[in-house]
């Protein structure tokens, strides 16, 4: 009994660590975006005022809200159309036999180590030739390139375990094939196809080098790269603040996905990486 | 079984090798169909770039100066690999991946352990854990910006009454960049570990605990050389990424203190803050080598592993 309860007493503890540990960074940034731009520096961990000004200051600033615009509209592109080339390409691999499948992977997996940075002056350049740089399209592109290879790993392991004889089965029972795709696989397909979409749009919505690269004013700059730039309440107050509440307002959405979510996040990654 | 019988197209049965050859042709036309979108859109924003930067490498290309553009040959390279920024870059970087990769892996192994092994709240711990998994890089780091600088108004200088402003002092940024890194990235090492000890099989536990194993020895004699594939993996994707760090050595410097500045940023400044095409290039085909050269490591450390392992089985 006293075992019991000392084991319990261990884990309780352990998982407190945990969870302080997880969440305290997003605590402060919490406690900063409530400061008054007058006691932001005071270095104490409660706000000793409460204030939303931060919050009101960064949505009057074009700068933000229409990065958070692009930061949407971008990262929605860039998982739809990832997501549905990279459903095409794992169907193929989990179903069919075809020589150069496993180039295909192979050549994927290099992509996924492959350093963003190498490609950022190439496709600077490139870019303002094409008249791609500052555009939606100029980030799409290489958003859904890095996020391909993820996508067909975890696709493709979830593809192979979905019984593809009840397709088969469907047919027998008068359904023609387009029907047994659409009430038999469909279903069974599409919580490995939500899963991916969730993962690249994290992909998106995190990356920092091709927007600060790529993107020079409001018409494409996303979240990222635009809290560097911020100001103040006031021109003349520092913009952390702003900073902190810009932050929290990126990481809302996350945090929404990754509780109601987090099952799902957890196999999708594993899949990816390890199955594979 | 009676299903894929039946649905095999009747000509299958008297023409068997015709039928066969159709349906296979079809088959690797269709995969190469399905597959093509995915291959070109991943070989035209990588492939043709890196070759288009291997070319640019080898030219004097400065975007201040676009008439003076001429083949130069590996001079860049020599300029590169002879300057002393980028061995100082080098091992920025080297010292940030070793250390934020192996405090990693052992803080990942207690999470997935924790995860794994949790008597109550495991759902509660999975989700908290995921939390800084999901965060922007650049949140994170400037979350623990504003937690140390002292310009920006830090709690910890205060709370330990300190001078100078941590994040000028190199040992001090180094320390934040670390566990900025170390913060942002456990989640995603614990996970790939999690899923290596979901295939530890329980029995063999048991079995080694009647033969009055002690929990140390099980974990080390059980737990990890089962797990090592798991752990390779695990470690190599941290290890490229580590390698690849960008925006938290970016936001902690503020763009100015290059006391820690790693080779992405030196490339990244090269080509886009001075706009040398030609030299950024050279530095960005180095960091591609480094990449690689660490990848072929692991995967030929990692396939004799699994060699092994099958030999053993």
């Amino acid at each position: 009994m006293s075992i019991d309860r000392r084991r319990l007493f261990g884990w309780g503890t352990a998982e407190a660590v945990i969870v302080v540990a997880a969440l305290f960074p997003i605590m402060w940034l919490i406690s900063l975006s409530l400061k008054t731009p007058a006691t932001v520096g005071d270095g104490r961990l409660i706000p000793k005022e409460w204030s939303f000004d931060n919050y009101s200051s960064i949505f009057h600033q074009d700068i933000f809200t229409k990065a958070l615009r692009n930061s949407i509209g971008i990262a929605a592109i860039s998982t739809v159309i990832a997501v549905t080339l990279a459903s095409l390409a794992a169907y193929a691999i989990a179903r069919l036999d075809f020589p150069g499948k496993r180039l295909i992977l192979g050549a994927s997996l290099t992509i996924a180590m492959f350093p963003p940075v190498s490609i950022v002056g190439p496709l600077y350049d490139m870019w303002r030739t094409l008249g791609l740089y500052d555009t939606w399209a100029g980030l799409i592109i290489p958003y859904m390139t890095f996020t391909l290879p993820l996508a067909i790993f975890t696709l493709s392991a979830f593809f192979r375990e979905i019984p593809w004889e009840l397709e088969q089965a469907a047919q027998m029972d008068g359904a023609t094939p387009a029907q047994a795709f659409r009430k038999v696989i469909l279903p069974l397909a599409a919580p490995g196809v939500f899963t991916t979409a969730i993962l690249v749009f994290i992909y998106a919505w995190n990356d920092f080098i091709f927007a600060l690269s790529l993107t020079s004013t409001t018409r494409a700059q996303t979240v990222p790269p635009a809290i560097q730039s911020f100001t103040g309440v006031s021109q003349f107050t520092a913009p952390t603040g702003a900073i902190a509440a810009a932050a929290i307002i990126v990481t809302i959405p996350i945090v929404i996905m990754v509780l109601f979510f987090q099952r799902r996040i957890v196999a999708g990654l594993t899949a990816g990486a390890v199955k594979g | 079984m009676a299903a894929t019988a039946a649905e095999a197209p009747p000509a299958a049965a008297p023409a068997k090798r015709g039928a066969i050859s159709a349906r296979t042709r079809a088959e690797r036309k269709l995969g190469w169909m399905l597959c093509a979108p995915a291959v070109i859109v991943m070989l035209a924003v990588t492939a043709y770039p890196i070759l288009y930067a291997v070319w640019l490498s080898l030219h004097r290309s400065d975007l201040r100066f676009p008439d003076k553009t001429a083949w130069i040959g590996l001079d860049n390279y020599v300029t590169v690999l002879s300057s002393q920024l980028w061995w100082k870059d080098l091992f920025h970087t080297i010292v940030l991946m070793v250390f934020s990769v192996s405090i990693e892996l052992v803080l990942g192994m207690l999470l997935a352990l924790a995860m794994h092994r949790a008597i109550f709240g495991r759902g509660l711990i999975r989700t908290t854990a995921l939390v800084p998994y999901g965060i922007v890089t650049v949140v994170a780091a400037f979350a623990w910006r504003l937690a140390f600088s002292k310009a920006d108004g830090g709690f910890v200088p205060v709370l330990l009454g300190l001078e100078k402003d941590p994040l000028i002092v190199t040992w001090s940024t180094y320390l934040v960049a670390i566990l900025a890194e170390v913060w942002k990235t456990t989640p995603f090492m614990a996970l790939l570990l999690l899923s290596g000890l979901a295939l530890v099989p329980d029995d063999l536990h048991e079995a080694a605990k009647v033969d009055g194993a002690t929990a140390w020895q099980r974990f080390w004699r059980i737990t990890i050389p089962l797990m090592r594939p798991a752990i390779l993996v695990a470690l190599l994707f941290r290890t490229l990424d580590a390698f690849r760090i960008f925006d938290t050595v970016q936001v902690l410097s503020n763009g100015s203190n290059r006391s820690i500045e790693t080779v992405s940023q030196l490339s990244y400044n090269t080509l886009l803050t001075r706009l040398n095409l030609g030299l950024g290039s050279a530095v960005s085909v180095l960091v591609f080598l480094c990449v690689l050269l660490i990848a072929f490591f692991y995967i030929k450390f990692l396939g004799a592993n699994l060699a092994q392992q099958r030999g053993e089985r």
